[in-house]
């Protein structure tokens, strides 16, 4: 019993689950997560970190929104566009939810494929993926330049408190650096999964580490967290 | 006794045994989490759409976004099949955002309160 602790990992001794594993797995002295690699377990580190800055820049919109006695402008007016002669509000950024929730879709299907070793369609989704982020940071483009040329800006509106263009500009140009982030990285991964890099193992270019799908899985909770953030600046920025 | 339990755990939770292969799950799965989170923004849309005000508009944005981020939280990041060591790792520090929201909400109205007094009401 105690050779076999000494010898294995924990990757045949079953562990534990429920309460008593979560208490088990932080006082085993070895590693905390037991079955996530390093790399999953420093993404998801990583995304909590990103929270919390998503969450002070949601928190300081927040406090500037409440503390303003001049009105907000009312974004359902201030994103409405002009189609077929009617105007329909925040229809842009409705399409822009729809866009980047299908991204997260073939998102999670290509990490599906990823784990079944099928090269080809992992890497279609990705790029699919991919195509469907940088439409999503185009449309933000477009709706940035509208929003500019009617003269929004970070220190004052045509409509009303001025803290809304900083908000705005702050929250939602975060976010498009992110998806462009996103959008790059999907493009590396992609190539590697189709230049068969995951089937070989072969090295990566900064780690020497072997290379494996679950660097797809990896690349898919970055983008799912993209996506996340988007459905909180969806709700309180956008619909609020 | 104790490992005739952990045997038994195994067989209900499959993440244990997938530990090379990763995560695999029906891509039914995904595709209905994908029609979900598409029905609940056309929803949370539709809150703006037909101009609902008040405690029914917040609740019902709330309500919507809650269950989106949850459904993507828990099946696209397979955070639902994950152990409880890295849940609460993940999910629990968060809630300390919400202790941050509440103080900023009192600091807000005190701001907004001497703006009120100091400089009256417009701008």
């Amino acid at each position: 019993m105690a050779e076999s602790a000494l010898t294995n990992t924990g990757a045949t001794l079953t562990p534990p689950a429920g309460w008593r594993g979560l208490v088990a797995d932080w006082a085993s002295d070895q590693r905390a997560f037991k079955n996530v690699s390093w790399g999953k377990a420093m993404m998801w580190i990583f995304l909590l970190s990103d929270t919390f800055i998503f969450s002070c820049f949601l928190l300081s919109y927040m406090t500037v929104r409440i503390s303003t006695p001049v009105p907000w402008p009312n974004p359902s007016q201030v994103f409405a566009l002009h189609i077929g002669g009617t105007e329909i509000p925040l229809i842009l950024i409705a399409i822009m939810t729809f866009v980047l929730i299908s991204s997260s879709g073939t998102m999670a299907m290509a990490v599906n494929f990823g784990y079944r070793r099928d090269r080809v369609r992992t890497a279609a989704l990705m790029l699919a993926t991919a195509a469907l982020g940088a439409t999503f940071v185009g449309m933000q483009t477009f709706e940035w330049t509208k929003l500019i040329m009617e003269g929004v800006r970070p220190w004052g509106n045509p409509w009303g408190a001025p803290q809304f263009g900083s908000s705005f500009f702050m929250i939602t140009g975060f976010h498009g650096t992110h998806v462009t982030f996103g959008v790059i990285f999907l493009i590396i991964i992609a190539r590697k999964v189709l230049r068969g890099d995951f089937d070989r193992a072969a090295r990566g270019f900064f780690t020497s580490r072997k290379g494996r799908y679950e660097i797809v899985e990896i690349m898919g909770l970055y983008w799912h967290f993209v996506d996340l953030v988007w459905v909180f600046i969806f709700a309180f920025f956008y619909l609020w | 006794m104790p490992h005739a339990g952990a045997h038994a755990e195994a067989q209900r939770h499959p993440q244990a045994r997938a530990h090379v292969e990763g995560q695999q799950h029906p891509i039914k799965l995904y595709l209905v989490v994908w029609g979900w989170l598409f029905v609940l923004s056309a929803f949370s849309y539709l809150v703006d759409y037909f101009h609902l005000q008040g405690y029914l508009r917040w609740f019902l944005i709330l309500l919507f976004m809650i269950l989106k981020a949850g459904l993507i939280v828990a099946v696209f990041m397979h955070m639902a099949w994950e152990r409880l060591a890295l849940v609460y790792a993940i999910l629990v520090p968060p809630v300390a955002v919400l202790v941050f929201v509440a103080i900023m909400v009192f600091e807000s109205d005190y701001t907004l309160l001497t703006r009120l007094l100091f400089f009256g009401t417009g701008s």
